[in-house]
């Protein structure tokens, strides 16, 4: 093992506690939020919001996204489109078919 | 016959096989989570009421649990450093640590599940419960099979550390990125049943 190799890890161990701490935080934050009883739409809003910084930090940290080959960014592109256009279907459900049938 | 780029990166896309391997199996995953948020966005928007979460299920327990599964990805992943850096008896430590915090995980769902039970709370009774039970149901089978093969990895798996260190170490980072996962689950169920 080079010495640059270790300082690397030793560096990326330092990210990994910092992002740690930063989730613990994050999950206090939401408890907390949630006691408010905000209305139903800013609840979601700021839960989801929460939600996806945490996500975002497990998904580029713990499981290096950050720095990625190509290839694996293409697939999850792929994913997300089609995972939103999964959840865009009960949204599309709700607006009483307007997407679908137009105006009549 | 010897595997083809089990270790060595291919010419073409740079990454290992198992690396592209795992990644298409957990895109199949959000898919497969993704119908089920769906079903319960739908459930939700059509139904007249909703109880909030935190007036049926127990918050603090989830909160706990919350903090259990990330404290074991964090584990997982200082596992794999501890492999970096040839450090195969810290490694160990890190990993029974991860296998322990899921264990701690499916005890905590057990009282809760037990609980619901105990007070006529089953996935018929209605809605809500039902797409609970669905979705935490298949969260925690996810919890087992990630601890299945991290127990496999702690245990008669290490052999493969000795003969081949690389290999054992692309298994281990593969299966942290599945354990990865199922915390990032996690981090979108809690909110969604328990507080809102």
């Amino acid at each position: 093992m080079t010495t640059d190799h270790a300082v690397d890890i030793d560096k990326q161990v330092r990210i990994y506690i910092t992002v740690f701490v930063s989730l613990m935080a994050l999950t206090i934050i939401t408890v907390a939020i949630s006691r408010f009883h905000l209305p139903i739409h800013l609840a979601v809003t700021v839960a989801l919001f929460v939600a996806i910084i945490k996500g975002s930090l497990v998904a580029c940290y713990f499981m290096h996204l950050i720095a990625e080959k190509k290839l694996i960014y293409a697939v999850l592109a792929l994913t997300a489109f089609f995972f939103a256009a999964l959840l865009a279907l009960p949204v599309i459900t709700h607006s009483d078919g307007f997407w679908i049938h137009g105006l009549h | 016959m010897e595997i083809p780029y089990t270790v060595e990166l291919r010419r073409d896309t740079g990454l290992n096989n198992g690396k592209i391997g795992i990644w298409l199996f957990l895109a199949s995953e959000v898919m497969l989570f993704g119908a089920l948020f769906a079903s319960y966005i739908l459930i939700r928007t059509g139904a007249p009421t909703w109880p909030r979460g935190d007036t049926i299920l127990n918050v603090p327990l989830a909160t706990f649990n919350t903090i259990v599964l990330i404290s074991s990805s964090v584990t997982m992943v200082m596992a794999w450093a501890s492999l970096m850096r040839h450090r195969f008896g810290t490694y160990r430590i890190y990993m029974g640590a991860t296998i322990l915090l899921g264990g701690v995980f499916l005890v905590v769902k057990y009282f809760e599940y037990s609980h619901k039970f105990e007070t006529g709370l089953f996935p018929s009774t209605n809605n809500f419960l039902a797409i609970y039970f669905t979705l935490t149901g298949l969260h925690m089978l996810h919890v087992m099979g990630g601890m299945a093969v991290n127990a496999y990895f702690w245990g008669p798996g290490a052999k493969l550390y000795k003969t081949n260190p690389e290999w054992f170490i692309n298994r281990v980072e593969h299966s942290g990125l599945f354990w990865h996962f199922v915390d990032l689950v996690w981090i979108f169920l809690f909110p969604t049943l328990y507080l809102l």
